[in-house]
């Protein structure tokens, strides 16, 4: 069988970054102390998924020393460990001899959702006080008279109370923040129908009056913060998917002091001037000049490039690459503020023009709404004053029409269309970061792609295994073992581990290749020219060979294989009218390549961070939506400026953090997924609307006419809801149709290769 | 009528309490891992408390 079977090397390739385990320190100024000396850390795990899981961590990070207590958090897929004393328990190895790669995220996301919790108990509230009013409220309807109608309607009001204080807060906070700003939003008619209604109701309790609308106003806030609530747990489930990812950037670094003495220190206190120790597979926290050593640089989060860098003695480096193969010390150029990832986080914010200014269909639809509602009212109110002269019943009649059209249907038109939505994204590895996003992402019309990382894999693979001697792949393999340089590992992952490693005296020589004894000859796996350059007979051979005592014995191609269904995405965009074009930090011979496999007919190669900002702002300025897909952190500025941006979940963390959506699976069909389930939710959220202006059109002159009840309001408000909420309920058979119509999850052949440097 | 007076605010404190049990929960972290806890009940605790 050959090795490089499509798929029989991913699960190989999964590990290429996140093997990098947090070291101690690391650990430590991450965790944070509980008192009486016991401090607690928390760890992602993003592989946990049974109970099965639950159980083996609990119970083995349980037995280590020291370590008072684990609990696995399976929604959140992260696992808090209570310890005691100055040395961190070894819990991050513990965990990976049992098979979990842990890591650590940032502190304050880690912080408790507060805005979840409130919700959660102002839709208590609020279903407690809706019900019992409701209650009531039958009993009024189905003819309580005199007295017992008056008791009833206090009881009504004073249950009332504490929903419209607590859970009608929510919005009314909302409304005023909206107002203050001299804005318009749907919570602003929300406010004042639910007050006006109050206050109404109020009035006529006291003067004995027929008709109370405490029903009303409470469960049009119950409904109201169900969708709410939705909207944010599906919102939150996908933040805290994203944020459970790897985590890229150091957080510290070994400081060598100048007697000698090391300290590590966290990033921000790391100043230009101080020399730091990287071992390999550590990240170089800041810019910086190497003062001693040779090493690899993996540079494909920063620049695109996909071939590891060698760099040695006097060379600068950028804060953000990772060091592959040697230790590595450098001479800090710049804080880390000033470094190159703080820099792509400033042209980032710099460029979020398009989106500041993005208005939601929701907010522009109530700009609209909240003034005719308000005026009809008024006119109402005005008209009966001059037919009637009876201000009371013009007062009541008028706010019937308020709370008949307070927008309920409206209100919920927009958020569950997007929670449904979201979550049929969510099930296909999906993550949607805002509301928003969906909407914008339906009006794109062209598409960007970044190359390494995106439409390819940015991971080498070892494409000629077949035609190579297996004896010679085994001992290539043995020796690449022992190395982190992306090469080593596409052979070590090709050949697998059979039996006992043939080879000794294993030493790398970074920027070179890896050198071993075995059976009395010495073997050199690496670059060309350091191997050997002599060849046993054929002299064709590539940049990375397999030499015994200096004759070239076997000879490694590589390539950078594309992403699944890279092609096939492609022709989906093409077909949903999206231009494609490829922006690419790499040159233009193997974006080239890439882009003819693909059929992308249009590219620009070699381009500066700025320089795809730059081009992606004239794009808009001709008025066009650009969508940018992007990892590095070369796109993050990109991915900022765009109408609306997609990163895969291997992106740098800034870009996740920057990008709309993120997907997690390897396929690259998640991009034309994402953009139909957009375009149908877009649709859907229209007929909505329209669902609920046609409900208005006919339920405002009945109220107008004033012959609203409350009991017809309540039948009324009702029915819109639901019939807005069964229309959004539509998109999951639109979904499911999609699915079964793309095609499957085939690999494309074809493949763009890599030239060794 | 008489009823009345006893019947709502016993309804009402019924319902008060219900509401408060789950505030109550919620506040104990119980909301906070809900997939999890449906998973644990399949895992077997050698008759040990937890810790």
């Amino acid at each position: 069988m050959s090795c490089c079977a499509p798929g029989a090397e991913m699960a190989l390739d999964l590990d290429r970054v996140t093997s990098v385990l947090p070291s101690s320190q690391e650990i430590k100024l991450a965790s944070r102390s509980l008192g009486d000396d016991i401090r607690q850390t928390d760890l992602s795990v993003p592989a946990v998924h049974c109970a099965a899981c639950i159980q083996a961590i609990e119970t083995a990070l349980g037995k280590l020393d020291r370590v008072e207590g684990a609990r696995v958090n399976l929604s959140t897929k992260r696992v808090s460990i209570r310890w005691r004393g100055d040395e961190v328990p070894p819990f991050v190895a513990a965990l990976g001899r049992l098979g979990y790669q842990a890591h650590l995220f940032d502190p304050e996301v880690g912080e408790k959702d507060r805005t979840l919790s409130e919700l959660i108990r102002a839709v208590a509230v609020a279903g407690f006080a809706a019900g019992n009013i409701m209650l009531l409220s039958v009993s009024v309807w189905s003819g309580a008279e005199g007295a017992t109608r008056d008791l009833f309607h206090w009881v009504s009001a004073l249950i009332a109370i504490p929903a419209l204080a607590f859970a009608g807060g929510i919005y009314f906070r909302s409304a005023w923040n909206a107002l203050r700003h001299g804005r318009m939003n749907m919570d602003v008619p929300i406010a004042v129908g639910v007050s006006l209604a109050y206050a109404m109701s109020l009035y006529e309790t006291i003067n004995h009056g027929d008709h109370a609308y405490f029903d009303a106003s409470v469960s049009l806030l119950f409904f109201l913060l169900i969708g709410r609530t939705l909207d944010h747990v599906m919102r939150e489930r996908a933040r805290t998917a994203v944020n459970g990812l790897s985590r890229l950037a150091a957080r510290g670094a070994m400081v060598l002091r100048d007697d000698g003495t090391r300290d590590y220190l966290p990033v921000g206190d790391i100043e230009p001037g101080v020399q730091l120790l990287i071992a390999a597979g550590e990240r170089i926290p800041v810019d910086g000049k190497i003062v001693r050593g040779t090493s690899d640089l993996d540079c494909s989060l920063v620049s695109g490039e996909s071939t590891p860098r060698t760099v040695a003695l006097g060379e600068s480096v950028q804060g953000g690459t990772l060091n592959l193969t040697g230790p590595l010390t450098i001479e800090a150029t710049a804080a880390a503020k000033d470094s190159f990832l703080a820099e792509m986080v400033r042209l980032m914010e710099a460029a979020e023009g398009g989106r500041a200014h993005y208005r939601q269909i929701a907010d522009r639809v109530s700009a609209l709404y909240a003034p005719v509602v308000h005026l009809t009212a008024f006119v109402t109110f005005a008209g009966w004053m001059a037919a009637t002269g009876d201000w009371h019943r013009a007062m009541t009649i008028a706010i019937a029409v308020l709370i008949i059209t307070c927008p309920c249907a409206l209100g919920l038109a927009v958020p569950i269309v997007q929670v449904v939505a979201a979550r049929r994204l969510f099930e296909s590895g999906i993550m949607v970061k805002d509301g928003s996003a969906m909407e914008r992402l339906a009006a794109v019309d062209t598409a960007m792609f970044d190359k390494t990382g995106t439409l390819t894999l940015g991971q080498p693979r070892l494409v000629n295994a077949s035609s190579i001697d297996s004896a010679m792949l085994a001992i290539a393999a043995d020796m690449a073992a022992h190395s982190r340089h992306p090469f080593s590992r596409a052979i070590a992952g090709c050949a697998g581990f059979a039996g006992e490693p043939k080879v000794e005296s294993v030493s790398e020589h970074p920027g070179f290749g890896i050198e071993a004894t075995a059976a009395g000859s010495t073997w050199r796996l690496g670059r060309r020219g350091w191997a050997g350059a002599r060849a046993a007979g054929e002299s064709r051979y590539g940049g990375t060979v397999l030499t015994k005592d200096g004759i070239i014995v076997a000879s490694f191609v590589f390539e950078d294989a594309l992403r699944a269904d890279a092609r096939a995405a492609i022709e989906q965009l093409n077909n949903a009218r999206v231009s494609v074009e490829m922006l690419s930090g790499d040159t233009a011979a193997a974006c080239g390549e890439v882009a003819a496999t693909l059929g992308i007919h249009h590219f620009v190669p070699a381009l500066l961070p700025s320089g795809k900002v730059e081009y992606i702002e004239t794009l808009a300025k001709d008025g066009h939506k650009v969508l940018m897909v992007g990892d590095g952190l070369n796109d993050t500025p990109a991915l900022g400026a765009a109408h609306i941006s997609i990163a895969p979940a291997t992106a740098a963390d800034v870009g996740r953090k920057a990008a709309d959506f993120v997907f997690l699976r390897e396929s690259l069909s998640a991009v034309p997924l994402a953009l139909d389930v957009s375009r149908k939710a877009g649709r859907l959220i229209r007929q909505n609307i329209a669902i609920a202006i046609v409900y208005n059109t006919i339920a405002v002159p009945i109220a107008i006419l004033g012959h609203v009840t409350p009991l017809i309001a309540a039948i009324a408000m009702s029915a819109s809801s639901l019939l807005v909420i069964g229309n959004a309920l539509r998109l999951q058979g639109f979904v499911l149709a999609a699915v079964t119509r793309a095609p499957s999850a085939t690999r494309s052949g074809i493949r763009a290769s890599v030239h060794p440097s | 009528m008489t009823t009345l007076v006893y019947l709502i605010p016993a309804a009402l404190f019924l319902g008060a309490l219900g509401l408060s049990g789950f505030l109550w929960a919620l506040r104990s972290g119980q909301y906070e891992d809900l997939h999890g806890a449906a998973e644990r009940i399949l895992i077997d605790r050698d008759d040990k408390p937890e810790r």
